[in-house]
């Protein structure tokens, strides 16, 4: 176990699992980012496009408070020399995949399971797997890093 | 009116999760891929980042999956399918091979734009274009 941060994994989650329980308490929506994103961004469900552009404004806005306001934040140094082509690649499959299977990980993952459906915790086991191989392959196999 | 007050709640719920993004370092995509890597270096705390987060949703959504219906709107806006299908499990695979190949998947993307570096814009905005393809090959 490597870079192991137990206690910011907890508190972050429970921040996630609120954020999640204020949505579907005040405004009866699941937080999944993939729909959001495609709701925000004109391509799916018309109509209802303010209020998720006013999730993503909040997400960026969050997560800022905390990169500049919080003490020994950011805790890591960003990525940077990642390869440009391969985030493109990533990004088309992780768009497409998510749409195809109707969520992702915050859709499927904390809102899905928490809701006991089978759909998502299927979705959650399949792409921990494919996930797993692909770092493997993408890793240990072709040395891919950033 | 209600409109605003449901814009409002929306913001104030993206900006609790993009706060729990940063503070548990998904924003850092070395560490969703530390996670993924079980044979190598392996960092368990995206797996904690999710027991947490179902911790407080698995027990907040019993209540309220039950209500009538939600404080600002008339009824629960909740996904129908019930059944697996091909679909579901070849969509998740693919999300998988992406999410394995980067280390970011849509909400953590978003959150990192606020670092300020290319990678998440670039990434945001292929995700885009993979929502796009996605309905350019189901309409077919």
């Amino acid at each position: 176990m490597q870079n192991f941060t137990p206690w910011s994994a907890l508190s972050g989650g429970a921040m996630i699992g609120l954020s999640a329980t204020v949505l579907m308490w005040l405004n009866g929506r699941v937080a999944g980012v993939s729909g959001i994103l495609a709701g925000g961004a004109g391509i799916s469900d018309p109509g209802d496009r303010s209020w998720r552009l006013m999730f993503l404004l909040g997400l960026l806005l969050g997560s800022a408070m905390v990169i500049y306001l919080a003490p020994g934040q950011p805790a890591f140094a960003p990525r940077t020399l990642f390869s440009p082509d391969l985030l493109v690649v990533a990004g088309l499959f992780v768009g497409f995949g998510s749409r195809m299977s109707g969520g992702c990980t915050s859709g499927h993952g904390i809102c899905g399971i928490a809701r006991l459906s089978t759909r998502s915790l299927t979705a959650v086991l399949v792409f921990m797997g494919s996930g797993a191989v692909t770092v493997y392959l993408a890793r240990h196999l072709f040395g891919v890093s950033g | 009116m209600t409109h605003t007050r449901r814009g409002l709640a929306a913001l104030m719920s993206g900006a609790l999760f993009g706060a729990g993004l940063a503070v548990s370092q998904m924003i850092n995509p070395n560490k969703i891929l530390d996670f993924l890597d079980f044979m190598g270096s392996w960092d368990p705390s995206l797996g904690l980042v999710m027991i947490a987060g179902l911790a407080v949703t698995l027990m907040s959504f019993r209540w309220l999956l039950h209500v009538p219906g939600p404080l600002l709107d008339i009824h629960l806006h909740l996904p129908t399918k019930e059944e697996l299908d091909s679909e579901l499990i070849l969509g998740a695979l693919i999300f998988g091979v992406g999410w394995g190949l980067a280390g970011y998947c849509p909400g953590p993307a978003i959150a990192a734009i606020a670092l300020g570096t290319a990678e998440p814009m670039i990434f945001t905005a292929a995700v885009i274009a993979g929502f796009l393809l996605h309905r350019f090959v189901k309409n077919d």
